[in-house]
C-alpha cells in the first residue's frame, strides 16, 4: 500500500504506553510522542521543504512533501490537542527551507502553531531559528522528567529524548523495515516524521552504545499499532 | 547499411572496410594544418569488446601498412588520455554508447566530429533492445545533424525483423519510414547440438541440473576448452562450486560473471585468451561476440529461454564459419527438456525470436535534452525535429516533447514552485540555456542508462573478534543490497565460488568471513531472469499437444506426459488447461499458460484479486515459466461445477483494466522501475562511490518519493515513463494480454481428485519458495515430495 495512505490509516490505532525514566509517555503510531502529564506532543525530523532543498541542487523532487508532512502532523495534533509542541530538530531540511517556504505551506504551518507553545530544537540541518516563523528555538529543553535534544550521544543522561538517526527496525527472518521508537526505558530516539525521510536500522553502528544493550527495544510501528520488540529479535539491513 | 551475418563470418572487419579504404585514400596532412577530427566511430555494447576489436584491428591495419591511429575511449580510460584525445583525436575511435553521449554533450562536439565519415555499430541487435539503444539513437541523431552525409554501418546477428534495424540506422521523417540497405550473409556450418542424455532421473523442478554433473564433467574432460553458460549469477556460482567438488583431475575451471571484481574477471579473460583454461562457467557477460581462445564445446545449463539467444551462445564455439559449432544442452528439469528440444528444433530451422523494439523511453529523452543544453543552447523546434529523426522517437508528439523539456527545466510539476531553481531556461532569443555550469558537471556525472540495483561491495575479513568486526579486507565483488537485506549475521551464502558467512554491513561494504560449512544456508532466487520467449513458448505448447513429437523426448518425460494424458488431459496448442484438485486441507487451481515467469507472476496476482472478490478465499500463488498454481480454502472445482465461479469471467480481458491499475500502483515492481526512471531522467543523482559515507538516512528514498508523487500528481511524466517500462518489461503485460486473447473460449477445466503429473513441478515450487533450506528439514520435505510425486504418477 502507498506509504502515505498507510500512515493515514493509523488514526484508529491505539498508542503504545510506557514509562520513560519514570515519565508516562505514549508512542503514537503516527510517529509522534505524547506526554499526557505535560499535555505536550513531540515530533522529530520533519525535514520540511526537503523537495525544495533538493531542487536547489538541481534535483526536482516532488514539491508536495511539506504539504503531506503537515497534513499528517495536523492529524496527530487533532488527536492529542497538545498545549505544547516540541519539534526535535531537523524540522527543515536545510537552512534556507524556512525562509523560502511557499506561502501556502507557511499558512498551514502557522495555523497548526496557533494557540500552542511551540519549541524548535536546533538540528544539524537547521541549526538556526526558522526565518519568519514563530515559536521559540533552543538546543535543549527539559519537560517533566525528560530532556529533549536533537542528537543522541553515548553516555547521554537518563530521560534524554532525541531524534536525528531516523531509527527503523526489521524482525529477524522475514519482514520489511518499520519506523520505530528506539529505547531502553531510560532514553529514547524518535522515528523521523517527514514523508520523504528514509531510515537507519537500529542495529547499525551509529546506534552502538546509545542504549543499555540488555534492555534495548524498538517500538515498531506496524499497520495496526505499535509493538515493542527487543533488539535481540531484530535483524540488520 | 545493415550487415547481418552469423558469428564467425568476420563481419566486424567487414564493417571497418569502407572506413579503411577511405582512410587509405586520404591525403597526408601538411605540417601546420589543423589536426583532423575523428574519421570513424565504432560503438559496441561492451567495454571489453571495444578493447578486443582494437587488438584484432591493429594487426591487419599494420600489415596493410596504413597510417591509421586507433584508440579506445571507455569508462576505464584515464582523464589524461581523454583530454589528449580531444586535442588530437584518433582516426578511429572505439567506444560505448555512454561515452558517445558525453562526447556529443561537449562544447567542442562540432569540432571533434567535423571530419566524421563513418559510424559502425557492432552487435546492433543487442544495443537496440534497451534504453541504451534509445540513448544511442538520440546520439546518432545529433551526429547526423553535425554531419548530414554520415554513413552508418550496423553489424548484427540474425534477427526476426531486420527492417526495424534498417530504420534505426537512418534518419526517419514524418510519414515515411526509410530503411538502410540490407546485406545478409547466410550459411555457416550447421551447429551440432545435442541434449544431454543422463542415466540419472531428470528432476521435476529446480534450475541447478545437479543430476547431470558427472556427464558435464566428462564432457569437459573430453574437450580442449569448454564454455558453460548458465542464466543467472547464482546458477554460475553453484555450478562452479559443484564442478570443483568433483574435479579430481584439478582441471583449470574458472568462473566469470558481471558481479565479480574487475581484476578477477580480467585474469579469467587473459587466461582464456592464452588457452590456459579447460572450462569457464559464465553468465551473459560472455554472450557477445568476443573472440577468446579456442573454445571447442559450449554447454548450456538450464533452458536457453529463447532460440536466438541459444544460437548466439552456441556461436561461441569454434568461432569459425566453416567448422560446425558443438554444443550440449543440459535441461535442469522436465519442462526444460521440452523447451531445449523446441529450441533445438528452432535453431535448426533458423527461427528467430528477438523481441520487437519498443518506443523510445521518456526518461532517456529527458537525459538527452539536458545533455543537448550542456552542449549548446537549443531551440525546442530544432531539437524536436532532430529527436523524431531517431527511429525509437519517430512517433513522439510535440506536446509530450514539451513536457519532457519542462521536466528537465523544473521537474514538470503542476505546482510551479521550482521556477527559480530551473536547470535550463527559455531565454529572450528563443533558445533554452543552461542556467549554471554546475548542471553540466551534474550531467556528466550521471549520463548513461545503466542503473544498477543498489550494490554493496563484499569484503572478506578475518573472523570476528570479540570487539567490533575488523575493517578492510579483500574485495570479492559486488552484491545486491536487496539480497543482503534478507540475511541475518551468521547466514551463509555462495559468492565468487566460496561459501561465505555474512557478518554485517559497515557503511557501503558487506563484511563476510570464510564459512566453516560447505553448504550455503541461504539459496537465492535461482530461476531464469530471461522470460521464455513467445516463440519458444508456442513451440513447447505445440510439442506438448502433439504426442507424435514426444518420441524425440527421453523416456521418463514421455511416461510423464502419457500418464498426464490418462489421468487428466493434454492441452491443445491454443487451449488453456485449468486443473483443480484438493491437496491436504487446501484446494489448488493449476493452469498452464507457458508464457514465462514474469507474465505468470502478473497473471497470478490479478487472478488472486479476482478470486478474492468471487469469495473463493485464495491464500497464495506461485508461478514458474510454465504454470501457475493458486491455492485457497474454498473448493474451486466445486465452485466451477456449481456455476458459482465462471472461468470465462475469471479470465476476461477486462482484468487488464482497473484490476491491473490498482495492483500495479503499489507494487514494489513499480517502485523499482520508478527508481531507474528517476535516475536516468536526472530527477535524482546516481550513487557514486564515496558519497555514501554519511550514512543511508541522508540518501533519497525513491520509494517515498514515488508514494508522494503518486498521491499528489499521478499523471506526472515520470510516472508515465515508469508505467510504460513496467508494462513492457517487468510485468510483461503485453504477454498477459496476448494470452487472454488467445485462450478466450479455449479454457478447458479438469476437476481432479488429486494432483496431476503435469502439476508436480509447480506444486514442488510452492515449498521451495518459502522454505529457507535448513538441512534438518530436507529429509522431511523430500519424503513429502516423493509421496506427492508417487500420488501424481500412480496408475489406478
Amino acid at each position: 500500500m502507498n506509504a502515505l495512505a498507510r500512515r493515514r490509516l493509523h488514526e484508529d490505532c491505539a498508542a503504545f504506553e510506557m514509562a520513560l525514566a519514570g515519565e508516562r509517555i505514549a508512542c503514537d503510531p503516527s510517529g509522534v510522542l505524547f506526554l499526557p502529564a505535560e499535555n505536550c506532543l513531540v515530533v522529530s525530523d520533519l525535514h520540511l521543504e526537503k523537495g525544495a532543498a533538493f531542487a536547489r541542487r538541481g534535483m526536482f523532487l516532488p514539491p508536495y512533501d511539506t504539504a503531506a508532512t503537515l497534513a499528517l502532523l495536523s492529524l496527530a495534533l487533532e488527536r492529542y490537542q497538545p498545549a505544547r509542541v516540541v519539534c526535535l530538530g531537523d524540522s527543515f531540511h536545510d537552512r534556507k527551507g524556512a525562509a523560502l517556504m511557499p506561502a501556502g505551506e507557511r499558512a498551514t504551518l502557522s495555523h497548526l502553531m496557533r494557540g500552542r507553545d511551540w519549541i524548535w530544537i536546533a538540528g544539524n540541518h537547521d541549526p538556526e531559528p526558522p526565518v519568519g516563523i514563530g515559536g521559540e528555538t533552543c538546543d535543549t529543553v527539559a519537560i517533566g522528567a525528560l530532556s529533549f535534544c536533537h542528537e543522541p550521544r553515548v553516555g547521554i543522561r537518563r530521560g534524554a529524548v532525541s531524534g536525528h538517526l531516523h531509527p527503523v527496525a526489521r524482525l529477524a527472518g522475514r519482514g520489511s523495515r518499520r519506523a520505530c521508537f528506539a529505547t531502553d526505558g531510560e532514553r529514547m530516539i524518535l522515528p523521523s516524521f517527514g514523508v520523504t525521510t528514509g531510515g537507519l536500522n537500529v542495529l547499525d553502528r551509529a546506534f552502538h552504545g546509545l542504549f543499555d544493550a540488555s534492555r534495548a527495544f524498538a517500538c515498531m510501528i506496524g499497520q495496526s499499532g505499535v509493538y515493542p520488540v527487543r533488539f535481540a529479535a531484530l535483524a540488520a539491513g | 547499411m545493415l550487415l547481418i551475418a552469423p558469428t564467425g563470418a568476420g563481419k566486424t572487419l567487414a564493417g571497418f572496410l569502407p572506413a579503411l579504404v577511405d582512410l587509405s585514400r586520404r591525403r597526408r596532412r601538411k605540417p601546420g594544418e589543423r589536426a583532423r577530427g575523428v574519421h570513424t566511430l565504432y560503438i559496441s555494447p561492451l567495454k571489453a569488446l571495444a578493447t578486443d576489436i582494437q587488438r584484432n584491428l591493429e594487426r591487419p591495419v599494420a600489415e596493410i601498412g596504413l597510417a591509421v591511429s586507433l584508440e579506445t575511449r571507455t569508462g576505464d580510460t584515464s582523464q589524461v588520455r581523454r583530454q589528449r584525445q580531444k586535442l588530437k583525436p584518433p582516426d578511429i575511435l572505439l567506444t560505448t554508447p555512454e561515452q558517445l553521449a558525453l562526447l556529443i554533450a561537449g562544447k567542442d562536439a562540432a569540432d571533434f566530429f567535423s571530419d566524421l565519415r563513418y559510424v559502425v555499430f557492432d552487435e546492433l541487435h543487442s544495443l537496440v533492445t534497451s534504453k541504451r539503444g534509445h540513448l544511442l539513437a538520440l546520439g546518432l541523431a545529433r551526429l547526423r545533424r553535425l554531419r548530414p552525409d554520415l554513413q552508418t554501418i550496423g553489424l548484427s546477428a540474425t534477427v526476426s525483423d531486420p527492417a526495424e534495424l534498417c530504420r534505426w540506422l537512418v534518419a526517419q521523417a514524418p510519414g515515411a519510414a526509410p530503411e538502410a540497405d540490407l546485406m545478409t550473409v547466410s550459411g555457416g556450418a550447421k551447429p551440432e547440438i545435442a541434449i544431454l542424455q543422463s542415466d540419472e532421473r531428470v528432476p521435476w523442478q529446480g534450475h541447478t541440473a545437479r543430476y547431470a554433473l558427472p556427464e558435464i564433467y566428462a564432457a569437459i574432460k573430453a574437450h580442449k576448452t569448454t564454455l558453460l553458460f548458465v542464466n543467472t549469477r547464482s546458477q554460475a556460482e553453484l555450478l562452479f562450486q559443484e564442478l570443483w567438488r568433483i574435479n579430481e583431475d584439478t582441471l583449470a575451471i574458472a568462473l566469470h560473471h558481471g558481479s565479480l571484481d574487475v581484476g578477477q574477471r580480467r585474469k579469467v579473460e587473459a587466461a582464456m585468451a592464452e588457452n590456459a583454461l579447460r572450462a569457464v562457467v559464465a553468465t551473459s557477460t560472455l554472450d557477445l561476440g568476443i573472440d577468446w581462445g579456442d573454445v571447442d564445446l559450449v554447454i548450456h545449463v538450464g533452458a536457453p529461454k529463447g532460440a536466438s539467444r541459444l544460437a548466439q551462445r552456441i556461436g561461441r564455439a569454434n568461432h569459425r564459419m566453416d567448422e560446425p559449432s558443438k554444443a550440449i544442452l543440459v535441461p535442469a528439469n522436465r519442462f526444460e527438456v521440452m523447451e531445449c528440444r523446441a529450441a533445438l528444433d528452432a535453431n535448426y530451422l533458423g527461427a528467430q525470436d528477438t523481441p520487437p523494439l519498443r518506443d523510445g523511453a521518456l526518461d532517456v529523452l529527458a537525459q538527452h535534452v539536458l545533455g543537448m543544453a550542456v552542449a549548446e543552447p537549443f531551440r525546442a523546434d530544432d531539437l524536436y525535429a532532430e529527436v523524431i529523426s531517431a527511429a525509437p522517437y519517430a512517433g513522439l508528439d510535440r506536446a509530450t516533447f514539451a513536457r519532457v523539456v519542462d521536466f528537465v527545466a523544473t521537474g514538470g510539476y503542476a505546482l510551479k514552485v521550482y521556477e527559480r531553481y530551473a536547470k535550463i531556461r527559455l531565454t529572450e532569443d528563443g533558445t533554452w540555456r543552461l542556467t549554471h555550469p554546475r548542471f553540466a558537471q551534474q550531467y556528466r556525472m550521471n549520463a548513461g542508462t545503466i542503473v544498477e540495483a543498489p550494490m554493496l561491495e563484499i569484503r572478506l575479513v578475518r573472523r570476528r573478534t570479540r570487539s567490533a568486526i575488523s575493517r578492510g579486507g579483500r574485495a570479492l565483488g559486488k552484491i545486491e543490497e536487496a539480497f543482503l537485506e534478507t540475511l541475518s549475521p551468521g547466514d551463509t551464502f555462495l559468492f565468487a565460488g566460496e561459501v561465505l558467512r555474512f557478518e554485517g554491513i559497515v557503511e557501503t561494504s558487506c563484511l563476510v568471513t570464510k564459512a566453516v560449512s560447505e553448504e550455503p544456508k541461504v539459496p537465492y532466487y535461482g530461476g531464469s531472469k530471461f522470460p521464455l520467449t513467445t516463440y519458444l513458448a508456442q513451440e513447447v505448447r505445440a510439442m506438448l499437444a502433439d504426442p507424435a513429437r514426444w518420441s524425440a523426448l527421453p523416456e521418463q518425460v514421455r511416461d510423464w506426459l502419457a500418464i498426464q494424458k490418462l489421468k487428466s488431459r493434454i492441452p491443445g496448442p491454443n487451449e488453456l488447461l485449468v486443473e483443480t484438485f484438493p491437496n491436504g486441507k487446501l484446494f489448488h487451481m493449476v493452469l498452464y499458460p507457458f508464457e514465462g515467469r514474469l507474465a505468470h507472476q502478473t497473471l497470478g496476482m490479478l487472478l488472486t484479486r479476482r478470486l478474492e472478490r468471487a469469495r473463493a478465499m485464495p491464500l497464495g500463488f506461485v508461478a514458474t515459466d510454465y504454470a501457475i498454481s493458486i491455492w485457497g480454502r474454498a473448493d474451486l472445482g466445486a465452485m466451477i461445477a456449481k456455476g458459482q465461479l465462471s472461468l470465462d469471467a475469471l479470465f476476461d480481458e477486462d482484468m487488464l483494466g482497473d484490476d491491473l491499475e490498482s495492483w500495479m500502483a503499489d507494487s514494489w515492481l513499480l517502485k523499482r522501475t520508478f527508481r531507474q526512471c528517476a535516475v536516468i531522467s536526472g530527477l535524482i543523482e546516481k550513487r557514486h562511490p564515496g558519497q555514501e559515507k554519511t550514512g543511508r538516512q541522508v540518501t533519497v528514498s525513491t520509494d517515498l518519493v514515488y508514494d508522494v508523487l503518486r498521491a499528489h500528481e499521478p499523471d506526472h511524466i515520470l510516472l508515465e515513463a515508469t508505467w510504460a517500462d513496467a508494462a513492457t518489461g517487468l510485468l510483461d503485460v503485453a504477454r498477459v494480454s496476448e494470452l487472454l486473447a488467445r485462450i478466450k473460449h479455449h479454457i478447458v477445466h479438469q476437476d481432479l481428485d488429486q494432483i496431476s503429473p503435469l502439476a508436480v513441478p509447480v506444486m514442488l515450487e510452492i515449498g521451495r519458495e518459502s522454505v529457507v533450506g535448513e538441512a534438518r528439514d530436507a529429509d522431511l520435505r523430500e519424503a513429502a515430495e516423493e509421496a506427492m510425486i508417487a500420488m501424481a504418477m500412480d496408475m489406478p
